[in-house]
């Protein structure tokens, strides 16, 4: 099975993609330039973290006019897995793949942490392997992913349950002193109707191993595993 | 056909949280400017364009906004154009 990293000038969460996904059964992970056209028959993609395009004007807004961007959402819009992580949300809430927007933290402060997130729904491929209400480990690193929709975006997200992750305490708690950033309703990961296009704030790469102090966000690229050999079976 | 002088505004709309302009108030009140209520940080943007006339170049201006300079989910923006004599200067 063929994952899709896609690299932007300016994207730095790349390798660390590749790396996980090189040790997960059955991922065979491939860099794609954003220049290119040809998403070399790949069966999901990932968007990864960074600073696409410098974010200048606002995160993801360059990147979003970036040639692959429009294979994208070819893909995205065929039904297919794509993840973005971080700044790779950005961009998929700025080219209209995902609901809402993402702006500067409330505190105005860059935040590098372990965060706790609680899944809400785990009807995306991304997240199927996880549990309901399961609570993550996993590590954020961005000064822009204060998470806003105005309310009847949000009516319609929740009904279809497109709200994936929110930040939580390690119990599972939603709280204002668990919500790192100020997003509204603490939501730290959201699908698109169809649930095959997830965005989350928080790394799942840079959670996926216990020497670097967690392994949770292995399930993001496990569930993509399963979903996908399960789908073709 | 001459060149004009668009001038962008952007800024987070009323109804939108702007931890910047926060900031600044906070900031502001540090240095005793206690009579300050209020401050919101957007961004301005100069863009030097050719059109036939300056209906034409705001026009294409809003579509610059709407398509890229400005994501209208959490930001509002306002579009003046220069005499074009102005641009030249």
């Amino acid at each position: 099975m063929k994952v899709g990293v896609v690299t932007f000038p300016g994207s730095n969460g790349d390798m660390d993609c590749i790396h996980v996904l090189e040790q997960i059964p059955g991922c065979e992970p491939e860099l794609i330039w954003h220049k290119s056209t040809d998403l070399l028959s790949a069966d999901a993609l990932v968007l990864p973290g960074g600073f696409a395009h410098g974010d200048y004007l606002r995160g993801g807004a360059i990147a979003r006019f970036s040639p692959v961007m429009r294979e994208v959402a070819r893909f995205a819009g065929a039904g297919r897995p794509v993840l973005g992580i971080c700044n790779g949300f950005q961009v998929l809430t700025e080219a209209g793949l995902l609901p809402g927007a993402l702006h500067r933290n409330q505190h105005i402060l860059f935040r590098c942490a372990w965060v706790h997130v609680r899944v809400e729904s785990n009807a995306s491929p991304w997240l199927a392997g996880a549990q309901s209400g399961q609570v993550l480990k996993v590590a954020v690193a961005h000064g822009q992913g204060n998470y806003y929709a105005d309310q009847d975006t949000l009516r319609g997200m929740h009904a279809r349950e497109q709200v994936a992750l929110r930040y939580s305490d390690t119990a599972g708690r939603i709280s204002a002193d668990s919500n790192h950033n100020g997003s509204v309703l603490s939501i730290a990961g959201v699908t698109n109707e169809a649930g095959n296009v997830l965005g989350m704030m928080p790394h799942p790469e840079r959670s996926a191993d216990p020497l670097l102090g967690s392994a949770d966000g292995r399930v993001v690229f496990e569930s993509l595993v399963h979903s996908l050999i399960g789908v073709a079976s | 056909m001459s060149v004009w002088l668009g001038r962008v505004t952007v800024v987070l709309k009323a109804s939108v949280n702007d931890p910047q302009g926060l900031a600044v108030l906070d900031g502001l009140h540090a240095m005793g400017y206690s009579e300050v209520e209020q401050v919101r940080v957007g961004k301005h943007i100069d863009v030097r364009l050719e059109a036939d006339n300056a209906e034409q170049a705001e026009q294409r201006l809003h579509q610059m906004c709407e398509a890229l300079l400005a994501n209208t989910l959490i930001e509002s923006y306002t579009v003046e154009v220069g005499a074009p004599e102005e641009a030249a200067r």
